[in-house]
């Protein structure tokens, strides 16, 4: 798949008769047996084979959920409290799934974050990060319409107010409102295709995913360093290498997963789901699950019209714009070195958008008023600033340190004993 | 990593001086946090008081609020047995139907009905009850809790507090003050600086000592009763959380000692690279 020649042999006289046929064994061989992966890479790349674990356990789940679960605005919300009460370990599926999805965006974040500090983006890897947000669009789509279902008070207004969005959009705005509602306001109409859809989107995240891989096995994967394989002795086989890291890393991950479903399932959701909706009662404060909250934040801060764009559409278009800009990434990053271990001022700023990211998410949980309104403008400031700004200028004024020569004389620098350790996040 | 903390240190003390500042939200007093047999890694619901809970209910409560998604056989999840839980359904009449001639019928409950509500409808029950319809209390334990805070919000990741409901539906109950402290109470509605969105509510309170006979000798009190109810509610709204707990415990013991051999391993495999 690299490009490289493939190793595999069939050793069996059933192995040879498919390989001539249907190379299968052949392309599961070299992608994930001979695949050769760097031997630096520490445990904030294991995110990678965790997201895609998620994605195995939010399909299973879903799929038995879906068994049981009925989208009518009538029965849907009673219908889940019986997969909670009747159905066999019905209450372990849901409170997987619906915690699932949580740690699903946990995971990705990191994804993200680790790919910004470590400059994984940067050619040849634009497609891979570019496929890397498609898949994080698919699944924001897919994760809000997975909350209306429940047919919740916050699953009724989340879904109006976020269906909203769309008529500050000119001309077309009420259109594509009414053409995902199905109607005027959120209905049956609605419950129905947002289910219907949120079945679709995992399986369309599934397939960008293949790409996403596709695209990582012909680039190579990046590493702390920065720098490109040079050498063999620069990478280990993925078999057994990789797969045990990553593996150690998954039941880690699952074993703060497991705690939260079975001992705080409902610590990350909200109260007010557990209402059913009523279109006459609008809860005090609509908030969004908790890995939407910084864009609300972002939508809420733009409290002014700029010229002809009006308050509500430029709230819109910030939101749209903070997803929007990380598809350019690759392209507004001008530092010749990959890698933020190397560039200690790319690293402070680093560090302070990940808590302005923070900061972002727990402002929006606060209600758009008073001193939080000013906090999110500043907030948001930051937040663009660090792409349009920090990252095109800081590439062409700040000195990096100097890179090693290949991976294999960084490993080697740090397990000297008594010297600094250069490849240290 | 050190910015890193100093940034978030900064970020704290910033969120406290405005969560302080922002005091003019509702409920006016916060719940005090009890004990629960139900709290924990290992908690267990009381049967004992969960009888106490229906008990309050059957005789108080449920003369305006429903209980649509609890059968009379869940009741068997309280320590009665079958017959005891056939015996208590067949109190209570339902209707059915229609029957050969096209007629609706009423019939004494079998344990696979769920508890009749007290109105026909949520108009009825508004009607019957100044304009406020009483919530039904199938999930109320989980459908109600006061906000946190920060940083609480995050403490209770690692105490495990999941007991927002009952200890809200305790403070509620047991919280009516005749004196309103000079806020204006409207019209029909009583005071309760516990209640989480008004200064007053249309209940009145519902509670008052000695108005249910205990069999067990636990004190016929309004703090007693308001916790029996509050933790039959909790059951009520998530009946299986001790199997989820149980459960758990052996999920994180197998994850823990999967987790070290394949540390293990992994250390071996990859002793020879470093």
């Amino acid at each position: 798949m690299s490009g490289g020649h493939s190793t595999y042999t069939p050793k069996t006289g059933l192995g040879r008769w498919m390989d001539a046929r249907l190379p299968l064994p052949r392309l599961v061989y070299d992608s994930f047996v001979a695949y050769p992966v760097p031997r630096n890479l520490n445990y904030a790349y294991t995110f990678g084979g965790i997201l895609t674990l998620m994605l195995a356990v939010q399909i299973l789940t879903g799929i038995v959920l879906a068994m049981h679960y009925a989208a009518n605005t009538e029965i849907a919300f009673n219908s889940v409290e019986k997969i909670m009460r009747d159905v066999n370990s019905g209450w372990l599926l849901r409170y997987l799934h619906s915690n699932g999805a949580s740690f699903f965006f946990i995971a990705v974040y990191v994804h993200i974050f680790r790919g910004l500090y470590y400059g994984s983006y940067k050619a040849p890897r634009e497609l891979l990060w570019i496929l890397g947000c498609i898949i994080y669009l698919l699944m924001m789509a897919t994760a809000f319409m997975g909350y209306v279902l429940p047919w919740g008070q916050m699953s009724f207004w989340g879904a109006t107010v976020i269906t909203g969005f769309f008529t500050a959009i000119p001309l077309v705005g009420d259109w594509i409102q009414q053409l995902l509602l199905g109607g005027f306001a959120v209905d049956n109409p609605t419950l129905n295709r947002f289910f219907s859809l949120h079945y679709l989107l995992p399986f369309m995240i599934a397939g960008v995913v293949v790409l996403h891989i596709w695209a990582l096995h012909v680039t190579g994967q990046s590493n702390p360093t920065g720098i490109e394989v040079k050498q063999k002795t620069d990478t280990v086989a993925f078999t057994p290498y990789a797969t045990i890291k990553d593996g150690f890393a998954m039941v880690v991950f699952f074993l703060v997963f497991a705690y939260f479903v079975f001992y705080i399932p409902n610590y990350l959701g909200h109260p007010d789901n557990y209402i059913e909706a009523n279109p006459l009662k609008t809860p005090a404060h609509i908030v969004p699950e908790w890995y939407f909250l910084p864009f609300y934040a972002i939508l809420r801060a733009i409290t002014f019209n700029i010229g002809p764009i009006d308050s509500k559409l430029g709230g819109v278009l910030a939101m749209f714009g903070a997803i929007a800009v990380l598809f350019v990434v690759p392209w507004l990053d001008t530092s010749k070195v990959r890698s933020a271990v190397y560039r200690p001022w790319y690293k402070l700023f680093f560090w302070l958008f990940v808590a302005d990211a923070i900061f972002l998410g727990w402002l929006g949980s606060r209600p758009a008023e008073g001193t939080y309104v000013a906090m999110a403008q500043a907030a948001t400031l930051y937040y663009f600033a660090f792409f349009v700004v920090v990252m095109p200028v800081l590439g062409l004024v700040e000195t990096p340190r100097r890179p090693p020569n290949s991976i294999t004389e960084a490993v080697l620098e740090k397990n000297k004993p008594g010297t600094p350790a250069a490849g240290e996040a | 990593m050190k910015t890193f903390l100093n940034g978030l240190a900064a970020l704290g003390l910033g969120i406290a001086m405005v969560t302080s500042a922002d005091a003019a939200e509702y409920p006016l007093k916060k719940p005090p946090q009890l004990e629960w047999s139900f709290d924990g890694p290992f908690g267990t619901y009381d049967k004992g008081q969960l009888q106490r809970g229906l008990k309050v209910y059957r005789e108080v409560c449920s003369s305006c609020h429903s209980l649509d998604l609890v059968a009379f056989r869940n009741l068997e999840d309280l320590g009665y047995t079958e017959e005891q839980a056939r015996a208590i359904a067949s109190e209570y009449e339902v209707e059915d139907g229609p029957d050969e001639n096209g007629d609706m019928f009423t019939r004494p409950a079998t344990p696979s009905d769920h508890f009749p509500a007290p109105f026909a409808n949520p108009q009825q029950a508004a009607a019957s009850n100044n304009g406020a319809a009483p919530p039904d209390f199938s999930l109320l334990a989980k459908a109600r809790a006061v906000e946190r805070g920060f940083p609480t919000f995050l403490f209770d990741i690692f105490t495990q507090y999941a007991e927002g409901g009952p200890d809200y539906i305790h403070a509620l109950l047991t919280g009516y003050e005749e004196d309103a402290e000079g806020h204006e109470v409207p019209e029909g509605t009583y005071y309760n600086p516990y209640f989480l969105s008004a200064v007053s509510l249309s209940m009145a309170p519902p509670l008052s000592d000695g108005m249910v006979t205990y069999e067990d000798g636990s004190p016929e009190t309004v703090d007693q009763y308001a916790r029996d109810i509050a933790a039959f509610m909790m059951w009520a709204a998530e009946p299986h959380m001790e199997a989820r707990k149980a459960t758990g415990f052996t999920v994180m013991v197998f994850l823990v000692l999967f987790g070290g051999l394949v540390y293990l391993t992994k250390r071996k495999v990859w002793a020879e690279v470093h």
